[in-house]
Parts: structure tokens; sequence; C-alpha cells
């Protein structure tokens, strides 16, 4: 009993870890460039439809597919900023939000034309299902475990990526004040591209972990956007650390909800995230 | 700005407008009953696109959740005419009132939120209220409920009969909701969220109480989506989560008319219902396009004329068809009694 | 309109919108020498400035740095050629330390012979706090900082707006010496400022500004603080 209680508060926090890949790059977006990306989760289910074709039309091992995708992400996430977010961006966030929207439903539709609407999943081999048995009942997948190993890696290569480069100086810089960017001439609509860019190396990595652990279908972006979504309020708009705290929240609230039934595993989730919202709505970490 | 051609302009856009209600008003006698259904859903529908525009277009409540409240309209609509017994008429009125309970607490978590936040925020709170509903096992759970026979029947014996009046009663709520709303924007509130819209400095100048005018436009559209929710269910004659709660039905469309249509703009939600259901009726069976097709179409609206097929209509139109805003004619502004405290247009 | 100065502008009209902020302006600066523009609040100053610094809505006429024309080129390609300003309200990046906001003044400029041991020259003090982030500091300090960035960037020719804006005036003193000290690099420098005779003290050439157009312009020790003064208020 006390086992299995432990196995899914650990598949919880290790299913956080996932969640806090798909948080981390939306995080950047809000921190950075002020304003919520709502085809982030149809971006990373994009991603993962191109690993699909990547692993099973060339047979190219996964991870050899994600190490392809990610130069692709970078070049597709800089490209999408300035041609398309940076038009939309000013003083008022409607045209951003609207057209962030309308793009996702052009990724889920374009999806659900090219692959059709059936549920998918990479083959990720022996790696998939191989587990550590921790004693005493307690198993941990090794798969989970890399993701949340990498997803932890990961925010400490762009904690060190803004704070000790100096493109994330820039970043930062623009981050604080756009206007006076532009009046010193740094070239910030530039600078937000390559932010983008990076955004869309996470997620690239993410749909590389989320493709081989779960499934995903071309209607899947949605409610990838709003798990990440909940990590970045829960762990403090902003805070890339805190993306980690609000994704393991969210997944074990997730795996105990998933004990009384499916419908509960998602709903769990929501009404953790309201409650804490209502009680703490600056998040766990806000950045100061 | 007088030329003849300008004022012909006008005149045959509010003909054109008057038409279109006269056709509505003598609908019943003229169209079969699957046109009538189909005008049913088109004034539905605009009932939605005129609430999500009031929200989105003026109180700056960019919201991806307005689908909830037609589903929770579905759901008390249901629970008060099967369960309670109710009358039909009495049960939509009740299920605009339970939307309306619904969104104070509803409001409570995304005003929490700043406006770019405040869009998926209140996506969250749909998909919650969502769930729940698929955990109500009264009304059939996740795989939803019928609707009795009995219950329809007294709104007629025959189904011809029937359609008429879910018609009328549609009918009846856009009127409601163009009129309501059109008074909305004409008082003090309108002008201030108008006014803010356009210059944030002018509205401060006017002391409008923004945040009482923002809520006050939430819990305006909520019991109108409800309604609205309660009208679609004696169409469908059936509830459930995915349906009642639909965000491709009653977020994505309604986002797609207003944006085409012209977001801020009174005229614009029902331009952009009239070419949605062009589009739907003629461009239905290309799938999967039809929705990139509108999705490409509103982001190019955005970028190009942000005020949508009214703001290039606009161009050639020179006033408002609807006259929400009481700037011009100048001459009738000056007798005004608040003419000094009304926003100076930017210079 | 000698063809040997280092900032010229001819026939400059700047618009905001519908708003014509200048009218047919023209002014030049030379190498080493501290040009001084007076003026009351609104009289277009900033907006001056800020189209030297390609930032206008809209131009007409010519802005010739070293002979090359302006117009049309970004605030990025200004700054590394050679024009540096120090925006008015200091302006900082308020999370970033004193060092990444310098650096960053030396990136996007010339990357010339200014270095960071010149402004810890200048400024001892920055040197002690530069692991601070800028909003922990004063006023003055950021002052500083906002000129030591602008300096970083090797400028020849260096723009301040209104620097001495609510400030003490010991530190005003400081920061007007250093300033004469970098014109006699050879900068050339643009003083924006409110204060009548601050601005005459410290200008080998002034212009006075009303209304979006020069109504006095000359030495300062052709003229007098009265007359000057009249102009100001366009009395």
């Amino acid at each position: 009993m006390l086992a299995a209680i432990v196995n899914q508060i650990l598949q919880g926090v290790l299913l956080g870890g996932l969640y806090a890949m798909f948080a981390m790059g939306l995080s950047l977006s809000v921190g950075i460039l002020r304003f919520v990306n709502i085809a982030h989760g149809d971006l990373i289910v994009a991603a993962s439809f191109l690993l699909l074709t990547l692993t099973s039309q060339l047979g190219l091992p996964p991870f050899l597919a994600v190490l392809l995708v990610i130069p692709v992400a970078f070049g597709g996430g800089y490209l999408l900023q300035r041609l398309l977010f940076q038009r939309a961006l000013g003083k008022s966030v409607l045209p951003i939000i609207l057209v962030t929207f309308g793009l996702s439903i052009i990724i889920q539709n374009g999806l659900l034309g090219a692959y059709g609407a059936d549920t998918r999943k990479v083959a990720g081999g022996a790696f998939e299902t191989a587990t550590l048995a921790l004693g005493d009942g307690v198993n941990i997948g090794v798969l989970p475990l890399t993701i949340f190993l990498t997803a932890v890696a990961m925010i400490g290569l762009l904690d060190r990526l803004l704070y000790a480069t100096r493109i994330g100086a820039r970043i930062r810089a623009v981050s604080d004040d756009v206007a006076t960017a532009d009046l010193v001439g740094l070239p910030s609509a530039r600078i937000y591209a390559i932010a983008m860019g990076v955004v869309g190396v996470t997620i690239a990595i993410s749909a590389g972990f989320m493709s081989i652990w779960t499934n995903f279908d071309p209607a899947s972006g949605p409610s990838r956007l709003i798990t990440a979504f909940e990590a970045v309020v829960l762990g403090g708009l902003g805070s890339l650390w805190g993306t980690l705290a609000g994704g393991i929240v969210l997944g074990v609230a997730q795996s105990l909800g998933a004990q009384v039934d499916a419908a509960w595993q998602v709903l769990a989730g929501h009404l953790v995230f309201l409650t804490v919202f209502l009680i703490r709505p600056q998040g766990l970490f806000p950045r100061s | 700005m007088f030329e003849p051609k300008a004022f012909w302009t006008v005149a045959m856009g509010r003909g054109l407008l008057a038409l279109g209600a006269a056709v509505l008003i003598v609908g019943p006698a003229l169209f079969s009953i699957p046109q009538l259904q189909l005008l049913t859903q088109f004034l539905s529908l605009l009932v939605i696109a005129i609430m999500w525009n009031l929200l989105a277009g003026y109180a700056d409540i960019v919201s991806i959740g307005q689908h909830a409240f037609v589903g929770i309209g579905a759901y008390a609509f249901y629970g008060f005419a099967v369960f309670a017994g109710l009358n039909p008429f009495i049960a939509l009125v009740m299920a605009g009132a339970t939307a309306l309970l619904f969104a104070l607490p509803v409001m409570l978590v995304i005003f929490r939120l700043r406006e770019a936040y405040l869009a998926v925020g209140s996506w969250v709170v749909a998909e919650t209220l969502m769930l729940i509903a698929g955990k109500l096992s009264a009304f059939g759970g996740g795989s939803g409920v019928s609707m009795p026979v009995s219950v329809v029947k007294e709104l007629g014996a025959q189904p011809a009969l029937r359609y008429e009046t879910i018609y009328w009663l549609s009918f009846a709520l856009a009127g409601l909701a163009l009129a309501s709303t059109f008074i909305l924007m004409r008082s003090r509130v309108g002008i201030g969220l108008t006014a803010m819209r356009d210059d944030e400095e002018g509205a401060g100048a006017i002391g409008v109480n923004l945040i009482r005018s923002r809520i006050l436009c939430f819990l305006w559209a909520a019991p109108f989506l409800g309604i609205a929710g309660g009208i679609i269910t004696l169409q469908k004659l059936r509830v459930a989560p995915p349906a009642s709660f639909s965000i491709t039905d009653w977020t994505v469309y309604v986002i797609f008319i207003v944006v085409i249509g012209g977001i801020g703009s009174f005229e614009g939600p029902i331009i952009g219902t009239i070419v949605f259901f062009l589009i739907r009726q003629y461009l239905a069976d290309i799938g999967v396009w039809h929705f990139i097709l509108l999705g490409v179409l509103s982001i190019a609206v955005i970028l190009v004329e942000p005020r949508g097929l009214w703001g290039l209509l606009r161009r050639i139109v020179p006033q408002d068809l609807i006259p929400v805003s009481h700037a011009p004619p100048r001459r009738r502004r000056a007798q005004t009694p608040d003419a000094d405290k009304a926003p100076s247009p930017t210079l | 309109m000698a063809s040997s100065a280092l900032l010229s502008i001819e026939n400059l009209s700047v618009f905001h919108g519908q708003f014509q902020a200048i009218h047919d302006l023209n002014l030049e600066v030379a190498a080493g020498e501290i040009v001084s523009i007076i003026g009351a609040n609104g009289a277009g100053k900033s907006s001056l400035l800020k189209a030297i610094m390609g930032r206008a809505d809209r131009i007409e006429g010519a802005i010739r740095f070293e002979g090359a024309d302006l117009a049309g080129r970004s605030t990025a390609a200004i700054v590394g050629g050679g024009v540096a300003l120090v925006p008015e309200g200091r302006r900082l990046f308020p999370s970033l330390t004193v060092e990444e906001n310098l650096n960053i003044g030396w990136e996007v400029g010339t990357r010339g012979d200014v270095g960071f041991e010149d402004v810890y020259g200048y400024f001892p003090m920055l040197r002690e706090r530069r692991r601070q982030k800028a909003r922990e500091l004063s006023g003055g300090q950021q002052q500083m900082v906002a000129l030591a960035r602008a300096l970083l960037a090797s400028p020849r020719l260096l723009l301040c707006d209104e620097i001495s804006l609510g400030l003490a005036p010991t530190i005003i003193n400081d920061l007007y010496e250093i300033i004469a000290k970098i014109r006699d690099r050879g900068v050339g420098i643009v003083v924006v400022e409110q204060d009548i005779a601050r601005s005459l003290a410290v200008a080998n050439h002034f212009y006075c500004l009303l209304e979006g157009r020069i109504n006095l312009s000359g030495r300062p020790q052709d003229t007098t603080r009265e007359i000057v003064a009249k102009h100001y208020f366009g009395v």
C-alpha cells in the first residue's frame, strides 16, 4: 500500500519533469517577450510529428532525430518571431494573442490533414520500458528519470545562458525595457527572435521525450499548452526553476488523481492549479 | 466629406441591415424547416459573437473560455427543464441566471491574471468546468444524455411549430443582445471603454472606473451565453460535455467571426457571422482546409487591417451604420452636455 | 555649411504622427566642441536627439554625420557608426548589473579606444559597484552608469539628454567636468538642458529652441543670460 503511494508520487514527480520541459519554453516567452504563445503546445505536437516521420519513415533512431530537429526548431522559432509575432507586438496584447491563436488552429488542422486523427507514439526501444528497482517494491522508470534529469539540466543551462553569456544579458536587457534597448542601439527584434529560437530548442527536446513517453494526436496541443501554462503560473511567472516546481505539483496531483479514474487525472491537476492560484496568485517562486 | 456618394453608401448599408432584419421577421413564413434551423444557428452564434466582441473588443478581456458559459447554460437548462420540470421558457431564464451565478467565481480567477495570461487562464477554467460536467452522473457523465420528448412537446405539438418557436426564441435573444449591448455601449460605461481602448489617458481624464466597467461587461455577457446554450440544447435535444462545452463551436469559430468581421465595432460580429455561414455553407466539404483558411484569414486581418472587414468597408462608408460612438457629427457633439468631458481625438 | 562639421543638420523637420515637433532646423557640431541646445519643456529638444538616433516617425531634410546621411539607418547602425546617446531619465536596464549595463554600451558601439579602465577612471565608484544591479543605485550613480554606457561605445558624437535632471549640484558639477574631458579627447558633444546658466557655462556654441524652431544661436560669450532667457520663454 505504502509502496503503491510512493510509486505514484515518484511517478508524478518524474512526470513533472516533462511538464517543466513544456513549461520552460513558455516561461521564456512570457518572461522575455511578454506574451503567452497559444500555439506553444501545438508546436510541441508538430515537432513530435516531425520526429515521427524521421523515425518511422527514414528509420532514424529517436536520439539522432531529435538532434536533427533541434537546429530546425531554433530556425523555426527565429523565423516565426521575426516574420510573424514581431509584427503583432505592440501596446495592446490583443493582436499577438489572436495571431498565436490563429496559428494554433492552423497547426492543428494542418497536422490533421497531413497525418490523420489517429493517436501516435514514437517507438523508443528497450529504453522505454527499463526500470530501476529501489527496493521495497518502489520502482522507477529509466525513461521518466532521464526526462526529469534532462529537464533539470535544461533549466540549469537556460539559467546559465541568461545570466552568464553576452546574448543572455542582451535578452534580459530587452526584457527589462525594450524601448531603451532600441534607443541605445540594441537590435531588439533580432534578440527577440534569438530568444524564440531558444524556445524552439526546448520545444524540440520536449517533443522528443513526449513522443516516446506519451501518446499524441493532432489535437493534443491545447492540453500541452494548458499544462505548460499552469506550471508557469504555479511556479511564478517568468521563473525558470519555478516551472520545475509547478510541473512537479501538477504531475503529483495528476498521478494521484489517476488512482481514482482517468478523467480525474486531468481534473485533479486543474483543481490543484486553481486552488493554489487562488491562495497564491503570484506563484510558488515569484521572480523578484 | 458630405459627398452624395458617401451618403448613399451609408444609406445602402443601413438599408441592407433593415432588409436583413425584415427577412428574419418574416422568416418562418418564407423558409423551410432546415433553413429555419440554419437561421436559428446563425442567430445563436451571432449572440455569442456579439458578447465576445463586447469583451475582447471593448473591455480588454480576451477570453478563450467563453464556451464554458454556453455549456453551463445548456446543463442548467436541462436540469431546470427535465429534473425540476420547469416550463422550458422559464428554464431558459434560469439557464441565464445560472451562467451569471457561475460568472462570479470565474471572474475571481481570471481577473487576477494580467490580460496576456487571462486568455489561457479562462481556457483552464472552461476545461475544468467541462470535466466537472462529465462527472455529473445525472447528466449521463462523459457521454451525455438526451432530452425527453415530453419536455420538447411543451414548445409545440408538431415539429414545425417547435422549430418556429425555437427560431423566435433565438430571434428574441439576438434582438435583445443587440439592443441592450447597443444601449450599454452608448452609456457612460461604453463611452469610457471605447475611450480607454483608443487612448488610455483620455479615459483617465473622464474618470472611468475601468475595473468596474470590465466586471460589468463580463457579467453582462454570461446570461446571454447561458440562454444561448439553452436554445442550442433545445435544437440539439441533447447535452454532452464535449458538445455543450465545445471550444470549436462556441469559441474558435466565434473568435474567427469577430476578428474577420471587425473586432471592436458593432457591425463586425454581424458581418463576420454572415461571412462565416457563407464559408461554412460553401466550403465545409474541404474539411480541415476551411479551418486553415479561417486561421490564415484571421491572421492576415490582424496584421493588415485589424478592424476587419468592417474596417475595410469603413474606408468607403464614411460613418458607422450603427452609431455606438458619440463622436461625429461635430454639430451634435457641441450640444451634448458632457462634450467637454469627452475624450479629445489624439493629435 | 562647413564640410568639416562632424554633425550637420540641414532643413530638418521631424514628425510624430500628424504632429510636427521640429520645423526646418539647421545645426552644426564640430569635433571637440560642446553644443548646447536650450529650450523649455516641449520645445522639441528630445525630438531632435531622437531624430539623430534614427527613432523619429518621419523626418524631412538631412542629418549628416561625417558627411554621410543618417536617414533610413537603424539605431544600431547609427550607434555602431559612432553616435551615442545618454537618454533622458537615465534609462538603465534595472535588473542588469552595472557591469552588464556598461558591457552593452561597449558591444553596440564602435569598439574603439574607450575601455572599461577609462570609464572606471572617470567614475571610480562604478568599479566598486560593478556587480550591483542598476536599480539598486542612487539617481546620481545611475546617471554615471548611463554616461559611462554611452562612453564605452567610443562615440565620435555624444548626445546628452537632460543629464542633470533631479541631481544634486555637486554631482552635476562632476558630470560636466567629465564631459569637458571627453570633449578634450576630440569628441563632439550635444548637451540638452533646461538650465540656461549651466548650458551657457559649458558650451562652445548654443542653439535656443522654441516650439520646434531655432530662435537664437551663437557663442555664449557673445550674448547675455537675459537675452537667452527671453528667447527661451519666447517673450
